[in-house]
């Protein structure tokens, strides 16, 4: 058997690859939400000096990339790896920002569970001894988002209450074989779940049995249990879907009522109008980048599990009445 | 829309319980409210293009377009979707919705061109209203005229 696998779908690192740093990029609306004094770069507006939200979106992208490898001090040339993901068709935000970039580039979908999926497959490059230094990033943005999954912006129409709000931003992570806290340790890849919903507008309660399950395969693989981490954090699954999560793992035997959190709900005030709270790829980036790690380096916590969760639908899926397939990635951040 | 397991049957029950419910009774009173509102705004200048010498029966037309003009104005303003937001099918229903169903994806989709996106994505909300409603208005013309004779 493979010397760092355990269990099922869980990889223990053997030199836990470092996040030596990060940088996020947020909207207006997220600057003015709780984590704004956490956020690297706050944007004026949503065009950031550009002609389109998707150029808007890229330059965020490409910005927090840049940003990051440099408070990493690491030279742009000893960058070995740029791993990107969004959610426009084609992932154009990371296909046309490694354009830029000129970096190796490996393009990855994981919808709003990438910033994990990400960090995931850098850590397991770093520890596989195939590069030293890496930097993964994800992007998301409000405006390009619902053009290309709903409605035009200007349109009059009510969203349900448990719809979510797509999060302007962007966060990159470098990932490094440096000694230096925080440290990936663990990292579970999730199963593709689909539980038969359907509705586009809820997509907490879709993406909720994902998060659970891989959450539970961790526990199950590491024979680690909620006690050793001090925080457990899904990507969006926002106010509906945080509590279908808490219920399921009850019935499980877990109870992490006190330790279990949700960037979806943390990122933006109620009095927001976000509904049922944040979404997107950059939801869950920019609360790692910004708030998880900054307080790691602080202390306020020392063991994480990050459990990005994405919802794998496309507009022609949900047309043709299929059920939305969900996902959700772990892993563990620790300070040795 | 395929058949769920016994499995996802239960998670769904369990959806159904947690769901939050939309505000319904606010919802309708604000519909009925806005509505009337916009009902009474079409009212005002049907009467105005009355009192300057129309016919009730030709003052529609003109009464009409200018209430398209405020849908429109007021979606390019950026006011018309926060009106719905708050309205819904209060704001929807009326002319004044209709043509900020056309004039919205014409606006959003200008950056991909005068041909693929205003001309192309105009009628990607309104058609199936158009195509829908025109069917039926046919048919039910068609109706009316078969029995009339």
């Amino acid at each position: 058997m493979a010397a760092k696998k355990m269990g099922l779908q869980t990889v223990k690192f053997q030199n836990p690859p470092s996040i030596l740093a990060t940088a996020s990029i947020v909207g207006p609306k997220e600057g003015q939400g709780p984590l704004k004094d956490y956020f690297d770069i706050i944007l004026n507006d949503n065009m950031y000096q550009e002609k389109s939200w998707e150029k808007s979106e890229r330059k965020m992208l490409k910005e927090a990339v840049e940003m990051a490898i440099k408070n990493s001090k690491v030279p742009y040339s000893n960058i070995e790896y740029f791993i990107a993901g969004d959610l426009l068709n084609q992932i154009i935000s990371a296909g046309f920002a490694a354009r830029e970039l000129g970096l190796p580039f490996y393009g990855i979908y994981g919808a709003c569970s990438t910033i994990s999926e990400g960090m995931s497959l850098g850590a397991k490059i770093i520890d596989g001894g195939f590069a030293d230094n890496l930097v993964v990033a994800t992007s998301s943005h409000y405006c390009t988002a619902e053009r290309q999954y709903r409605y035009p912006l200007e349109l009059g129409n009510q969203r349900p209450p448990s719809a979510q709000w797509t999060v302007t931003g962007a966060g990159a992570v470098v990932i490094s074989s440096k000694p230096k806290n925080p440290r990936i340790t663990y990292a579970t890849t999730g199963k593709v779940i689909d539980m038969g919903q359907t509705n586009s507008n809820d997509m907490g309660s879709a993406m909720a049995p994902a998060a659970v399950d891989v959450i539970l395969q961790h526990f199950n693989d590491t024979k680690r249990t909620p006690d050793d981490y001090d925080l457990i954090i899904t990507g969006d699954l926002a106010s509906v879907g945080k509590d279908i999560a808490e219920e399921l793992m009850k019935w499980k035997g877990f109870d992490v009522t006190n330790k279990y959190s949700d960037c979806g709900l943390m990122i933006f005030h109620p009095e927001q109008d976000v509904h049922s709270g944040g979404s997107g790829c950059a939801c869950a980036a920019v609360v790692t980048c910004g708030y998880l790690y900054k307080e790691m380096i602080n202390g306020k916590y020392n063991s994480v599990l990050l459990v990005a969760t994405g919802a794998l639908l496309s507009t022609t899926s949900i047309q043709q009445g299929e059920t939305i397939p969900c996902i959700a990635h772990a892993v563990a951040i620790e300070n040795l | 829309m395929q058949k769920l397991t016994k499995e996802q049957q239960d998670y769904q029950n369990l959806v159904n319980l947690k769901k939050p419910k939309p505000p319904y009774i606010k919802n309708i009173f604000m519909a009925f409210l806005v509505g009337g509102l916009i009902c009474v705004i079409g009212q005002g200048i049907m009467n105005f293009f009355v009192s300057r010498g129309f016919s009730i029966k030709e003052a529609g037309a003109p009464t009409s377009a200018t209430m398209v003009f405020l849908g429109a104005f007021l979606t390019g303003l950026g006011i018309y979707d926060k009106i719905g937001k708050k309205a819904g099918a209060g704001s929807i229903i009326p002319i004044t919705g209709f043509a900020n169903s056309i004039v919205s994806p014409a606006m959003e989709f200008k950056r991909e061109g005068y041909v693929f996106g205003v001309a192309s994505k105009m009628f990607v909300v309104a058609g199936p209203v158009l195509v829908y409603g025109m069917t039926s208005a046919f048919i039910i013309g068609l109706i009316y005229y078969l029995f009339k004779l």
